[in-house]
């Protein structure tokens, strides 16, 4: 008797589980399918009501429009090149500090590592307008050019070039990692470049691999700080050239813009297929750390 | 009496090098303190250079702009030195009132929804069910897109007579509100596409908080006599209680910061009625009639209370929120 009323029970309660993993996925997925519908629909197929989930004619030409619209090839080149730099500069300048504050000895070594966590609490929003005044005005002063840096990348990149948050977390993998194999390394003779690249780095992997992927997303998406310091379509990224987009077809030609916001998504969409794990690892990376 | 203190430092130099020889080859003892000084500092050089001129130095530099009056139309006029005017200018006004109420609207909405949907999400995907780890992919991916694409997106998704929303509200006879045109359904429409872009950073770290309390517990309170709700209130609140305190605190500081999606879908208005303190900083710096005294009076207002989110919460994980409950 018992075991009889507990079976159905618990199909039914597994009914309700799968029934509510289905409505958490059409809340999540809808608003993504339907800008990817979107993106194939013509203008008369977006204005018939009820709308078509799926476009009866695929146009895909809204692709080409909207490559054509505006320059996104350009965006794209552009998006790239910050990427890039960003990330490369961000690994760069934390995985030396997060070595240092591991690895090597400095009197007054934890007040300059508070001095590394302080950074967090200043978020690059508060600074926009000296770090705006900084490249207009104070970069010409400083070296005598002639022009200030504004609308250049060198300005885009650079003040997202340090990073406290993956100075914390790489010191953090750096410290897990087994003490003997680094002395056996010291004793060996290996100098410190040499045990950062040929030890360090290859057992921190993952770690420095997670922070890598978070600094891609980051300056992939970053909008603000590109959004005000470039000031010609040549030199905006893909966030803000979808907004360009958004303005010259105004409210009204979904098709084409839809497209445009696919260009934007998709490529960290891939990036996210293959990297799940340590995207996923590292945007929430802190919450673990116990 | 100098030789003297001499010979002693040298000769505790020597038993204080001497104690280390066992991993350092004695050879280079001598310079070795030195050299891993000097080593530190070149590590540590670039990004402290950075984090100087591009975080500690401007935050410096915009304190310095918030007492000064910068007119912006006599470029050769010196700034002047204007005390706390700029932050009473700003008290005094009423628009900047409305933001400030709106930002305190946009945070606690956004982070009650935030905190409440992805707890029960995380706990249906504690259930042991087929695709769970599929779902939780899907309910992450928004947290790494782009949000000024998703503004875009969810902007077609509001459209009053074609967009996805009042498709369905139209199977209940609902009319569609015009979301982004009226004040009052401007901000919960930006609430909306922000709890639905960030549920999944809170998902996440709940699933892993709720898959880390021990299933012995859970045992015992069944042991006890304990139904579901009641396992759910004494077990499993009090066991996430720090983990939702770390996911309050990130949310509130993340949404204190949130520009993209609000600058593609509204641009602060209609009427200010989604203008938060980021907002109004990027528009004073750089919007129609910017004013850079009170530009940085804003963002030094906006820092303060970012560091007073993160006093509290500094406060009480010294106090560690924990499992008393």
């Amino acid at each position: 008797m018992a075991s009889a009323t507990t079976f159905p029970q618990v199909s039914v309660s597994k009914l309700w589980g799968y029934a509510a993993l289905l409505l958490v996925t059409l809340i999540i997925g809808l608003p993504l399918f339907w800008m990817l519908s979107g993106s194939l629909k013509s203008i008369a197929e977006i204005y018939t009501f009820p709308p078509d989930w799926i476009p009866r004619n695929p146009k895909w030409s809204n692709f080409r429009e909207a490559w054509t619209t505006v320059p996104f090839g350009r965006f794209y080149i552009n998006s790239a090149i910050i990427t890039f730099f960003g990330t490369a500069l961000q690994l760069f300048c934390g995985v030396l500090c997060a070595y240092a504050f591991a690895f090597l000895n400095f009197p007054a070594k934890n007040i300059l590592f508070l001095f590394v966590l302080g950074a967090l609490m200043v978020p690059t929003e508060v600074v926009i307008l000296p770090n705006f005044l900084f490249f207009g005005n104070t970069v010409r002063d400083w070296f005598g050019l002639e022009e200030n840096w504004v609308n250049t990348y060198q300005a885009i990149v650079l003040p997202g070039a340090a990073t406290a948050f993956g100075t914390f977390l790489m010191r953090q993998g750096f410290m897990t990692l087994p003490r003997d194999v680094l002395d056996a390394a010291k004793v060996d003779g290996a100098g410190h470049l040499r045990t950062m690249f040929s030890i360090v780095l290859p057992m921190a992997k993952p770690i420095v691999v997670t922070f890598g992927m978070i600094s891609i997303v980051n300056k992939w998406n970053d909008y603000l700080w590109p959004l005000v310091i470039t000031r010609t379509t040549e030199m905006r990224p893909v966030t803000v050239g979808v907004r360009l987009l958004f303005d010259a077809e105004g409210n009204n030609n979904w098709g084409v813009i839809m497209a445009g916001t696919s260009y934007v998504i998709l490529p960290l969409l891939l990036i996210y297929l293959f990297a799940q794990r340590y995207i996923i690892d590292g945007l929430t990376a802190g919450a673990t750390k116990g | 009496m100098a030789s003297k203190s001499d010979t002693a430092a040298t000769s505790l130099e020597q038993t204080r090098t001497s104690g280390e020889t066992f991993v350092r080859p004695k050879g280079r003892a001598g310079g070795l303190a030195n050299k891993e000084w000097f080593l530190f500092l070149l590590f540590i050089f670039p990004n402290f250079f950075f984090l100087i001129l591009f975080t500690y130095w401007p935050l410096w530099e915009n304190v310095r702009l918030s007492v000064q009056q910068t007119d912006l139309l006599a470029f050769s006029a010196e700034p002047e030195f204007v005390g706390l005017k700029n932050y009473k200018w700003l008290f005094d006004n009423s628009t900047f009132r409305l933001v400030l109420r709106n930002t305190v609207v946009f945070i606690v909405s956004c982070v009650g929804l935030t905190l409440t949907i992805g707890l029960a999400i995380a706990l249906l995907l504690n259930e042991k069910l087929r695709f769970r780890n599929g779902v939780r992919a899907l309910v992450f991916a928004p947290y790494l897109l782009s949000g000024a694409a998703i503004g875009i997106v969810w902007a077609y998704i509001f459209d009053p007579r074609f967009g996805l929303l009042a498709q369905i509200l139209g199977w209940f006879n609902i009319p569609s509100p015009h979301w982004l045109d009226r004040p009052e359904w401007a901000l919960p429409a930006i609430i909306i596409v922000y709890v639905w872009k960030n549920l999944g950073f809170a998902t996440v770290i709940f699933l892993a908080g709720l898959q880390s309390i021990p299933r012995d517990l859970y045992d015992a309170a069944k042991v006890d006599g304990a139904g579901p709700w009641w396992r759910f209130r004494s077990v499993t609140l009090p066991m996430l209680s720090p983990i939702s305190f770390f996911i309050m605190v990130t949310s509130v500081l993340a949404t204190f910061q949130a520009f993209d999606i609000q600058q593609v879908m509204t641009a602060g208005g209609p009427a200010y009625a989604t203008t938060t303190l980021v907002y109004y900083v990027y528009e004073q710096s750089f919007g129609q009639g910017a004013n850079f005294g009170r530009a940085a009076a804003a963002a030094i207002v906006l820092f303060i209370s970012m560091l007073i989110v993160t006093a509290i919460q500094m406060y009480y994980t010294e106090k560690k929120v924990n499992y008393d409950g």
